[in-house]
């Protein structure tokens, strides 16, 4: 059985903390900053648990900014 | 696998499109604008059009459309995009010719511009961003805010008996002989923003085939406006919006075989 | 086309003119009395012949904005109406002047304000040459006052308008664009090609292509400071164009005691008047402003030195007087004589007017 590995970077800088990837996230791999704001004041989004995401950019494709970039890999020998 | 095996040029699946420019928007946070400008960069790219594109950006919240997008724009007047993008295409049949518009400069002050240049069949894009609020301005009353609903000159909520009723466009728009697509998206989910995408790239394909206007209605929110969260804002649209300004095609003209 | 020689209505010259001119697109709505400049383009049918487009818009608005459409792209793009449809166009103007377009606009004035009568008037003076819409800008203000002239003025109005980057403007009245005379139509010339345009026009929206830099048509600023600067960068683009291009045709001046200054038709009548005058021994000249921005100043202030007084004719209730005034900076009397809401007057009524208003003894 296939295993999918996924993750994703984030621009800090760019995001405005806006939250929809968070709420977009199936696997509730997204937060907002709690206490930390960019240059611009904004609780940016970050992966609070990485290891849960999935690759499937659901994320990215309702970020405002376009700040979110999504790494996949399917991993066939698991 | 660890996080920087993953992260790797060759699995990458996604990212900011290369024609986005490399700035901070001034829109709000959550703001829909974003997302649409995220896939006209995406399929102007992908379609390999962007040296062909010619924008025409309204007067609204969009009227720094042009400096987001790294095409050709021309910034028009407060609802003449659709008489600007109809000289600039007819000028120029080889370019791709589009107007980005909300629903003040188009369905308020624009609308004859919009219903003649849809009725003349002109081979252009409209793509309609309509968040039932004036967002540039501070969030007055629209001609397609909702009934009931609150903005800084409906501060009461609209009335029917003082301020008409919501305006929704697309179905007349669609009623006209020169247009060949009329659509309703939404961009609030990532299914939605992909159906979305598949319908702006539909509109452009017809114009590049020169089969007569398509229109792109995107229903949006403005959570600055309706003083909501983003998220907030999703769920109202779709509870409140979707019902006036229900998802889906309008018409669809399939070309002739 | 070769160059030919015609009998024609002054608005029926402005299509010919601009078809062979190599015009690209023609925008415009009917309104009386110059609907048949829409009318003949679309008889001549251009569209066959040199691939201009011509298109009947929905309002004067839609059309100037079509026009703004046009000449972002760097083609020679043109509309026509009469007062209250350029009333009409003038927030479209305003953005064609802030956004350095090239453009042709014609105006066959009739008498107003508001609906007016469709009979000829000089009422849209002030409009056309302090701006007309919102904002610090200048058109390019030509006077036509025959049909040959009508017809010239549309070559002169592009080469104009894209040598400086900024809209130009035809001040026709309605004698001009309903009366025929003989016109000498010129050759046919090629319209640009889009490679053309490309290496003249390099501001020009026309889609990327293999340009390195993208464009941008805009007329917004929201820095104050840059803002600025852009005004400044207008400003001096009125002050080369105040230097270089004033216009104006000199009669009977040598020798002149008083001076008629009059524009477009009333010119005409005006020169009757003085020939009239001058078979009773008396020496009037005139100046005519051919440019009504940039307006003959310097030439009006040296003129005022050497007569005795100054009567401005005009089908309106004195506004080039202001401009007269300020030229001659009270060296001489100037007065005004004129008649408004479509009435023209005959050439005793002006020699009437130069001995009531200024003395003069006939």
């Amino acid at each position: 059985m296939a295993k999918v590995f996924g993750a994703v970077t984030i621009d800090a800088d760019m995001c405005k903390g806006c939250n929809l990837c968070v709420v977009a996230c199936p696997t509730d791999v997204l937060a907002l900053q709690p206490q930390e704001v960019n240059d611009r004041g904004y609780h940016y989004a970050f992966p609070e648990k990485p290891d849960a995401c999935i690759g499937c950019a659901a994320c990215a494709t309702v970020c405002p900014d376009a700040c979110i970039e999504v790494y996949r890999v399917v991993d066939k020998n698991i | 696998m660890t996080r920087e095996e993953i992260i790797r040029p060759e699995n990458k699946v996604y990212g900011r499109p290369e024609l986005l420019m490399p700035v901070h928007t001034h829109y709000c946070p959550g703001c829909s604008h974003g997302v649409v400008h995220k896939i006209i960069a995406e399929l102007l790219q992908e379609m390999n059009v962007a040296d062909k594109a010619v924008g025409v950006a309204p007067v609204g919240c969009a009227v720094f459309a042009y400096n987001y997008i790294d095409i050709d724009w021309i910034e028009a007047a407060h609802g003449r995009a659709p008489a600007v993008a109809t000289a600039a295409s007819r000028l120029n049949p080889d370019a791709l010719v589009f107007t980005y518009q909300g629903d003040g400069d188009l369905s308020a002050i624009g609308t004859a511009e919009t219903i003649h240049a849809a009725n003349r069949g002109e081979n252009i894009v409209i793509i309609f961003i309509n968040n039932a609020i004036y967002g540039m301005t501070g969030g007055q009353m629209a001609p397609t805010t909702l009934l009931g609903m609150k903005t800084a000159t409906t501060p009461y909520g609209r009335r029917a008996d003082l301020n008409g009723y919501p305006l929704a466009i697309s179905p007349i728009l669609a009623s006209l002989d020169g247009t060949c697509y009329v659509t309703r998206q939404a961009v609030h989910t990532p299914a939605a923003v992909r159906k979305a995408k598949a319908a702006i790239k539909k509109a452009f394909q017809n114009a590049m085939a020169k089969r007569g206007t398509s229109v792109v209605e995107i229903v949006a929110t403005c959570n600055s406006g309706w003083k909501l969260t983003p998220a907030q804002s999703n769920d109202w649209m779709v509870e409140n919006m979707f019902p006036k300004y229900p998802l889906g095609d309008l018409k669809n003209v399939e070309p002739q075989q | 086309m070769e160059e030919e020689i015609r009998l024609m209505k002054g608005n029926e010259a402005i299509a010919h003119a601009a078809i062979r001119y190599g015009a690209d697109g023609y925008f415009g709505y009917p309104i009386t009395p110059q609907s048949e400049v829409l009318e003949t383009l679309a008889e001549l049918r251009p569209w066959e012949t040199t691939g201009m487009t011509v298109l009947q818009a929905e309002s004067e608005v839609a059309a100037i904005n079509m026009v703004y459409g046009g000449a972002a792209t760097g083609k020679a793009v043109m509309t026509s109406s009469s007062s209250p449809g350029v009333s009409l166009k003038q927030e479209g103007i305003s953005y064609l002047a802030a956004s350095e377009l090239p453009a042709l606009i014609l105006n066959v004035m009739r008498g107003g304000p508001g609906l007016g009568t469709i009979q000829p008037s000089q009422a849209d003076y002030f409009q056309a040459v302090k701006g007309g819409g919102h904002g610090d800008y200048h058109l390019i203000v030509l006077a036509p006052a025959t049909v040959q002239e009508m017809t010239d003025f549309v070559a002169l109005g592009f080469d104009l308008a894209f040598k400086y980057r900024t809209p130009a403007m035809i001040l026709a009245d309605g004698i001009v664009g309903q009366m025929m005379e003989k016109v000498v139509l010129p050759p046919q010339r090629p319209r640009r090609t889009d490679e053309e345009i490309r290496q003249q026009c390099p501001w020009a929206t026309t889609g990327k292509g293999t340009r390195k830099h993208r464009n941008v048509v805009t007329s917004l600023e929201l820095d104050s400071a840059l803002m600025e600067k852009n005004n400044e960068r207008f400003q001096e683009t009125y002050k080369r164009i105040a230097e270089n291009e004033v216009r104006y045709q000199e009669y009977f001046t040598d020798d002149a005691e008083y001076l008629i200054v009059a524009f477009g038709s009333v010119a005409r009548i005006c020169l009757k008047a003085i020939e009239d005058a001058r078979a009773a021994g008396l020496k009037i000249g005139m100046i005519r402003p051919i440019t009504l921005w940039p307006f003959p100043t310097a030439r009006i202030a040296e003129l005022g030195k050497q007569v005795k007084g100054i009567l401005t004719v005009e089908l309106n209730a004195g506004q080039m007087i202001e401009d007269v005034r300020l030229a001659v900076a009270g060296s001489t009397p100037v007065e005004h004589f004129g008649r408004m809401g479509g009435i023209v007057p005959n050439p005793n009524e002006v020699i009437d007017a130069l001995k009531n208003k200024l003395s003069v003894n006939l």
